[in-house]
């Protein structure tokens, strides 16, 4: 598999379980808000700030339909992460003068 | 085991952004000899991977649901010091934007997921290679249990902080059992999903996978030709 080839299956594959496969992920509380749930700390829980942002919640605001809402949201996640990760990766490597 | 606001006071808080700006600060020197033009696209791919498998929860009990903490599948796919900027960066986006994990809390996360998950699943993963035999084919069973343990000792960490600086009087064996309990369970799930990224990889670009390149070397560099002339 040559390297672009495999580059763009990879973000595919990211791509289908932000936006499709992530509709199926179970809603119930993960490891450490069952925990916490169990031992009376979710009370503690604050607010969080950033509760009104467009994206809060990995749901997409003025997006009425659950499903797409959500979708959306993780599509344009996983391409903010794969802009900052890689943009960051960029900036750190070593040069090479020779490699194209 | 995204942490909120709140569950820990606010000097805890502060040590641990004082240890991830540290631990980000070594990875960004670190990471330099693990990128170059080749691998730092992965970087990014990897980063993105984590986010998306990170909004699958999976079931564990009834009730409760885990999902893929990431560290031990990136550090073995990208290297340690770069799994640990692609788990902050992560992390940043998830707090910042998506309203998941704390603000104020982003330091304790950065240090449970980012350092002690990849540390952990990185030195366990070296540990199991160095057992088994120097084929490409251990790197993907190595991986997994350095993803299963590092689940566990990411939720150890998580109890050792609240020890520190704990918001609420909680009794420190039961809320011990019962992290390590869950997370224990969500290490299998963790196992089970670094398996199959680190193994459909390691077969189609085995050359790609950090955690694979000194076995690589080792062998004959025709080898590495004919994956680069087959493609």
């Amino acid at each position: 598999m040559t390297t672009r080839r495999f580059f763009v299956a990879f973000a595919i594959a990211a791509i289908l379980l932000a936006g499709v496969v992530s509709y199926f992920a179970a809603g119930s509380p993960d490891g450490l808000n069952r925990v916490a749930e169990d031992h009376g700390l979710a009370s503690a829980e604050k607010e969080h700030p950033t509760d009104g942002s467009p994206l809060a919640d990995y749901g997409t605001k003025g997006v009425d339909n659950g499903a797409l809402s959500g979708a959306v949201a993780g599509v344009l996640g996983v391409g903010i992460v794969l802009v900052v990760a890689g943009g960051l990766a960029f900036v750190v490597r070593r040069r090479r003068p020779s490699s194209a | 085991m995204h942490v909120p606001d709140g569950f820990l006071d606010a000097q805890t808080s502060l040590a641990t952004g004082v240890v991830a700006a540290g631990a980000v600060a070594v990875a960004l020197r670190g990471a330099r000899r693990e990128l170059d033009d080749r691998t730092a696209p992965m970087a990014g791919l990897v980063a993105a991977f984590v986010f998306a498998a990170q909004m699958l929860n999976f079931p564990v009990a009834v009730g409760t649901s885990g999902h893929l903490l990431g560290g031990t599948l990136a550090a073995v796919l990208v290297g340690p010091y770069t799994a640990v900027l692609c788990i902050s960066v992560v992390l940043l986006v998830q707090s910042l934007m998506f309203a998941d994990g704390g603000v104020t809390a982003l330091g304790t996360n950065v240090t449970l997921m980012a350092l002690v998950g990849v540390v952990v699943g990185w030195l366990v993963f070296r540990l199991v290679q160095a057992v088994l035999p120097r084929t490409v084919a251990s790197v993907t069973p190595a991986a997994a249990i350095g993803a299963f343990v590092s689940v566990p000792a990411a939720a150890l960490g998580f109890v050792g902080l609240y020890l520190v600086g704990g918001t609420v009087d909680l009794p420190t064996g039961a809320l011990t059992v019962s992290m390590l309990g869950w997370h224990t369970l969500i290490g299998i799930g963790e196992a089970v999903i670094t398996a199959l990224t680190v193994g459909a990889v390691s077969a189609v670009r085995p050359d790609l996978v950090h955690g694979a390149r000194h076995v690589l070397e080792a062998r004959e560099l025709v080898v590495r030709d004919g994956i680069e002339e087959q493609a």
